[in-house]
């Protein structure tokens, strides 16, 4: 080669940031492994119970506990709407599919919200913290999946577990972007009032923050939710479950029945979660004057029980 | 309110807003003034050096045009806002030295506050915004709901305790906000233009039920608006605010006829005096002639008076006699023969704006007499229309 150029320095100057990211990452897999098991205990837990109960119920009952659900929370409509929506994914066959998903889904949404919504809130109280944050979140919602695969499979080996873990980096940015954002945006007199009355900083979150930002939050879910289902599919190439798999695997044989069989299964999935918490937190903004217990299925059982009573 | 006592006393407060108020002290101490340290500093000085007590029992207006450091006079109060120096003292406690939790026991019990914007907690229902600040106390929910019903009642939404704020219309919404604040049963009621943002028809209702209030249990109250006719209909007392500074201090009566400088005379410009006047402080002694019959002194001439006032004993007014040509050379036993005429009296504590129908009906001058039936003093048509014509 020639001699060094300024015009072009990079022909001897260079970092070989590939080689460090490799060596850290192997230091890692050799002398930290049983860390990285210990963190994989409390996600095989719930990703357990909660595949165990949908798995185990039968969908006709399954079918009809979600949309009372969906008619509890958003109204006799939504609950007719859930029923549809899942009686077709029985249909076409991918029932059990499905609940491999949808665990894999509420357990990083589970996750999501634990380690979210604080997150938000610490962001919303500090800018110090929310400038830290921030860049982090970037680059969770930014790296491609493919990028963190490879050490996360080196780390966690493969299977649902570490399927979860890469949806929950991809999936929690939004959760704690529009907690803080909630936050931020209660309205100043409403948090003046509140000081003058003297409430103190643990009173001012609980009762007028976190409810006045419920509605924002619960957009955050709803996002959390539906980048969760989107990752499924790319976490199936480590060997993660569901419906994602069954598109692969469509895929990778040129199945093309099978890849849309998978594909609508995720589509009716994912309009059904899309639904049920869009509803949800539409409810939580309209002020609703009835308490929970005065509509849906409960709201008509308990009505039917004091009519029985006044009599 | 002469028998008052001081319950809240301001003494020499500042506050400087930026991020570097001690210059901003120092340069106010050597004598600079608020656009000089704006320019030098970038700081700007909300309050200079402000100090007025406020009375027991007393409506206390702070008024002043938008910027002229009201709002954040009201917010030192209760420390929303931070002073930069000086003392506030409530009770004869120093509220400036307060730790934090002895704070938000003063917001919690001693001071409640009234916002222009309402400020009600929409994902809550009336009764309880009513009784948010009983709740922030940890007062028991039984208890809370029963003292914010009351307060409630008092506001004339009893009715009302299930809705939430948003089916409310503007006017009902601050009576909610009053309510928030009486529930809490506050030594000193903060009204931050409280009725500002309410169209005027409500405005005035309001004012109207904020006296109703004030009469039936005498809270005292310090009052925020940029409203000289609210001021003056609801207050005791005024303190007028410019640039920061309190300039002067008084009843409106006292501002009025004798104003500190011209910021505030043009303040009064145009102020509808029959409002505040009352008809004991126009009513003249000189108009008409007084016969009294405790000294009965009879004045020499009475060549220009066609009207004569009889008091008895006790300088209760009697009747009034029309005086003819003749009667003014009759002696006074001949004019205390004659039939005393049908007349109207208004009494001295009434707004003169209430009895211009009465004097501009009346033949004759109107007399105004205290309760008891005694002689202040009558109001003729001229000096009626003078006394408008002022301002």
């Amino acid at each position: 080669m020639s001699e060094f150029s300024l015009l072009d320095p990079f022909q001897y100057l260079s970092l070989p940031l590939g080689e460090w990211v490799e060596s850290i990452l192997n230091y890692l897999v050799q002398n930290f492994r049983g860390f990285f098991r210990a963190i994989r205990w409390p996600i095989d837990q719930v990703l357990d119970v909660s595949e165990t109960i949908l798995q185990t119920i039968p969908p006709m009952i399954g079918i009809l506990l979600s949309s009372l659900l969906g008619w509890q929370l958003a109204g006799r409509k939504m609950g007719v709407f859930c029923a549809i929506t899942l009686f077709f994914l029985g249909l076409i066959g991918v029932w059990s599919e499905s609940m491999t998903t949808l665990s894999l889904v509420l357990t990083s949404l589970f996750f999501c919200v634990v380690f979210g919504i604080p997150l938000g809130i610490l962001s919303a109280r500090s800018d110090r913290i929310e400038r830290t944050v921030r860049p982090v979140l970037d680059a969770m919602q930014t790296l491609p999946a493919f990028v963190y695969l490879v050490p996360v499979v080196m780390l966690f080996g493969i299977g649902n577990v570490p399927g979860v873990l890469v949806t929950i980096v991809f999936a929690l940015p939004p959760l704690v972007r529009l907690t803080n954002l909630g936050i931020r945006q209660v309205p100043e007199d409403k948090i003046e009032a509140a000081r003058a009355f003297g409430c103190t900083p643990k009173q001012m979150l609980y009762k007028v923050q976190l409810p006045l930002a419920t509605p924002t939050i619960m957009a955050g879910v709803n996002q959390t939710l539906m980048l969760s289902l989107s990752m499924v599919v790319i976490a199936s190439m480590i060997s993660v479950g569901g419906l994602g798999q069954m598109v692969l695997r469509g895929i990778g044989r040129l199945d093309m029945g099978l890849a849309t069989v998978g594909g609508v299964g995720l589509v009716l999935l994912a309009i059904f979660l899309d639904r049920l918490t869009q509803a949800i937190g539409e409810r939580s903004s309209s002020e609703n004057p009835l308490h929970w217990y005065e509509t849906g299925p409960v709201g008509f059982f308990v009505r039917r029980y004091r009519s029985m009573h006044s009599k | 309110m002469e028998d008052s006592t001081d319950i809240l006393s301001i003494r020499n407060v500042y506050k400087v807003f930026g991020d570097d108020p001690d210059t901003a002290m120092k340069m106010l101490d050597k004598g600079a003034s608020k656009d000089e340290i704006f320019e030098k500093t970038g700081q700007t000085v909300g309050v200079f050096d402000a100090s007025f007590t406020v009375k027991k029992g007393e409506i206390f207006v702070i008024m002043g045009l938008s910027g002229s450091g009201k709002s954040t006079m009201v917010r030192l109060l209760n420390r929303l806002i931070e002073p930069t120096s000086g003392t506030i003292e409530l009770k004869g406690k120093n509220i400036t030295a307060l730790g934090d939790e002895d704070l938000l026991d003063v917001r919690r019990k001693e001071m409640s506050m009234v916002f222009q914007s309402f400020a009600l907690m929409p994902h809550m229902s009336v009764i309880e915004n009513s009784a948010f600040g009983l709740e922030i106390s940890g007062v028991e929910k039984k208890e809370r709901d029963k003292r914010a019903l009351e307060a409630l009642e008092q506001v004339g939404l009893g009715e009302h305790a299930a809705s939430y704020p948003h089916q409310l219309s503007g006017g009902m919404q601050q009576r909610v906000g009053l309510a928030r604040a009486l529930t809490n049963d506050p030594t000193i009621l903060l009204m931050d233009e409280a009725f500002s943002a309410l169209d005027p028809l409500i405005r005035y209702e309001m004012q109207g039920e904020l006296i109703r209030l004030q009469k039936e249990q005498e809270r005292t109250i310090v009052f925020i608006s940029h409203d000289l006719d609210e001021a003056i209909r609801i207050g005791d007392r005024i303190a007028i605010m410019e640039g920061g500074r309190v300039i002067q201090i008084g009843t409106p009566k006292e501002i009025m006829s004798n104003p500190e400088n011209e910021y505030v005379e043009t303040f009064f410009k145009g102020v509808d005096v029959s409002k505040f006047l009352m008809a004991q402080d126009i009513a003249s002694q000189n108009i008409g002639l007084v016969i009294d019959r405790q000294t009965s002194v009879v004045p020499a001439t009475f060549t220009n008076q066609t009207f004569a006032y009889l008091l008895d004993d006790k300088k209760k007014l009697q009747g009034i006699l029309p005086l003819s040509e003749h009667d003014r050379s009759a002696n006074i036993s001949a004019l205390l023969s004659k039939q005393i005429m049908q007349y109207k009296s208004v009494y001295d504590d009434a707004m003169v704006k209430s009895i211009v129908n009465i004097v501009a009906e009346a033949p004759y001058p109107v007399p105004v007499v205290k309760k008891d039936g005694t002689f202040c003093g009558v109001i003729s048509k001229d000096l009626l229309l003078q006394t408008l014509s002022h301002g």
